[in-house]
């Protein structure tokens, strides 16, 4: 091999910013909210809580809407398509979708069904995003072996691929029952719903996205956004090399959106602190200092934390720089309550959006 | 075993085992300081040759057992899961370096791993009976390997732990991690390594050289 020729090549196929729209989401992974005793909401009421948000969403302007799968107690989003179902009875235009679905320990020709009918339901608004998530408690719920976590993926992916193509299916291999000439409904109306994969740091799983044909979802959620885009390069590079279409890149990262960057520091802290210390155990993140939390908000970290103007200019500027074109705001922290939640919505659909539109026109 | 072998004059080369999460940007910053890097996955480099020339431009995509049969240094950053198919074999009369770390919640539970009287770069060695390990890179994340890289003397340069039973290699791999842009504390066994492990005071932090060394001592005590 040679690197000659590398820069060049790099220059001529990264992700060109103008050719996919602009897209800008909201994602969730159905934190518990509290009460205004900061008493943590059932779950029960955070769900009908979260349909309220979604609906929101579309009311505003937001153009995705996207739920994270997860299955403990602070967050019980363990069945995030019905939940879409419900918010896709009530709105027109926004998109909704998985953010991720853990396909893993997933029957791909369930979430194929699940997505589909959804699609169905909402007039073609359906997306999925794949994915591991930094979380692993599907694995033991579903009888799945963390070791086997790639095989699993790999395979699995495979066969959704497969599925999102619409014609009867025949598949092999060693994670489920093999399918021949297999008819998989519902069919959707117009061809393929979008499909994404969320990585957070692994290039062959951009190399997979890329081999299959899914949009590539970069999860961002510590340290400097600018390490990633490499990852979007290698995304173009693999898609070329495969003989596949360019596809769009998108951003995933945590934040919060309040009238004044003071006030989404204040509301959001304590309640980041709280969480980050209580998974820092089992999922190995360092647990933040306030020197950390703040190079987090800056301009080169993770985090959107801040007034509409202060997140809007931090898209604004890491979009490009990232060759994506899309957005997706992980809003909400457990704890929050439902009120700061939808007013972050708000805030979000009626100022950032317009103005981070406005920035890069 | 000839850990000590190759020429002051000329830096070691390094084979980087694996292209994951890790690799890559292990080749990259060690690329950035000057060295020769070679970089293998389990199978055909070619598999890997895009991920390299994007990730670690000018580190070179090889079988594993080429990439290790030039190299002086051969670090290990692949899961640890996938440790128990590694030929020793494949790394005998080498000097390793184990990046790698154990971590039940996130990679499931490995027996190998699962003795806790051993620390996991002790199993690592146990399993490679002909080589030389020492461990190192493991305590900070990979995303922050790069970012965190600072010159010889500045304010805010950053130390990572290298620990290991044969102090000349220790030293070695010091040396990597020193010109690589960190300060380095030193740890004279595998077993006292076991400080850098998930859970212990190091593990991800950023600390300046004499606020590692209090937290060590500070655990050791």
């Amino acid at each position: 091999m040679t690197t000659s020729g590398t820069a060049e090549a790099v220059q001529a196929t990264a992700g060109d910013p103008t050719r996919f729209p602009l897209v800008l989401g909201l994602d969730t992974f159905g934190d518990v909210t509290h009460d205004e005793d900061d008493r943590p909401l059932s779950h029960a009421q955070t769900i009908r809580n979260l349909v309220e948000q979604g609906f929101l969403a579309d009311q505003v302007g937001v153009d995705f809407f996207g739920i994270g799968e997860h299955h403990t107690d602070d967050f019980p989003l363990s069945a995030a398509d019905v939940v879409l179902g419900a918010i896709a009875g009530r709105t027109t235009r926004i998109h909704l979708g998985s953010a991720v679905t853990v396909l893993s320990s997933d029957d791909p020709v369930r979430v194929f069904q699940r997505y589909s009918t959804l699609n169905a339901i909402s007039g073609g608004r359906a997306e999925v995003i794949l994915g591991r998530g930094s979380s692993i408690d599907s694995f033991p719920l579903f009888g799945y072996d963390l070791a086997d976590y790639e095989d699993l993926f790999e395979e699995k992916t495979h066969l959704f691929a497969e599925l999102l193509k619409g014609k009867p299916v025949t598949w092999q291999g060693k994670t489920r029952a093999s399918l021949y000439d297999q008819d998989v409904v519902p069919h959707t109306e117009s061809g393929p719903f979008p499909a994404w994969i969320g990585v957070g740091g692994s290039p062959q799983s951009v190399i997979r996205a890329a081999h299959y044909g899914f949009s590539l979802m970069l999860a961002i959620i510590g340290g400097n956004p600018a390490r990633f885009a490499p990852f979007s390069q290698l995304f173009q590079q693999a898609l070329a090399s495969f003989g596949q279409p360019p596809l769009p890149v998108g951003v995933h990262s945590p934040g919060h959106v309040a009238a004044t960057d003071e006030q989404a520091r204040e509301e959001f802290w304590p309640h980041y602190l709280q969480v980050i210390r209580h998974v820092s155990k089992t999922r190995g993140f360092a647990i933040p200092t306030n020197e950390s939390f703040h190079r987090e908000i800056g301009p080169h970290g993770a985090l959107y934390v801040g007034s509409p103007e202060t997140v809007a200019r931090k898209i604004a500027a890491n979009l490009p720089a990232l060759g994506a074109t899309r957005f997706d705001l992980k809003y909400g922290m457990g704890g929050l309550p439902h009120q700061a939640l939808m007013t972050n919505i708000e805030l979000y659909g009626t100022q950032v959006i317009p103005r981070v539109r406005e920035l890069l026109a | 075993m000839t850990r000590g072998a190759w020429s002051p004059l000329r830096l070691p080369r390094l084979a980087v085992l694996g292209a994951g999460h890790v690799g890559p940007v292990i080749a990259r910053v060690a690329i950035a300081a000057g060295y020769r890097v070679s970089i293998a996955a389990s199978g055909d480099p070619e598999q890997i040759a895009l991920i390299t020339r994007v990730l670690a431009p000018g580190a070179k995509p090889r079988w594993a057992a080429d990439a290790v049969e030039d190299a002086d240094i051969v670090v290990l950053a692949i899961p640890l899961h996938r440790f128990a198919a590694l030929d020793p074999a494949l790394v005998a009369d080498k000097l390793v370096v184990d990046t790698m770390n154990y971590w039940p919640p996130i990679d499931g539970v490995q027996e190998m791993f699962e003795d806790r009287r051993y620390g996991s770069s002790e199993i690592v060695a146990d399993r490679l009976p002909r080589s030389t390990v020492v461990k190192s890179l493991n305590h900070t994340g990979y995303h922050e390997l790069e970012d965190e890289r600072r010159p010889v003397g500045s304010p805010d340069r950053r130390a990572l732990g290298v620990a290991g039973d044969d102090p000349g290699a220790v030293d070695a791999v010091a040396d990597v991690i020193e010109r690589i842009g960190y300060d380095t504390v030193r740890l004279d066994s595998l077993r006292a390594g076991r400080l850098l492990e998930p859970d212990g005071p190091v593990f991800g932090a950023s600390l300046h050289r004499t606020d590692f060394e209090r937290a060590l001592h500070a655990e050791a005590a």
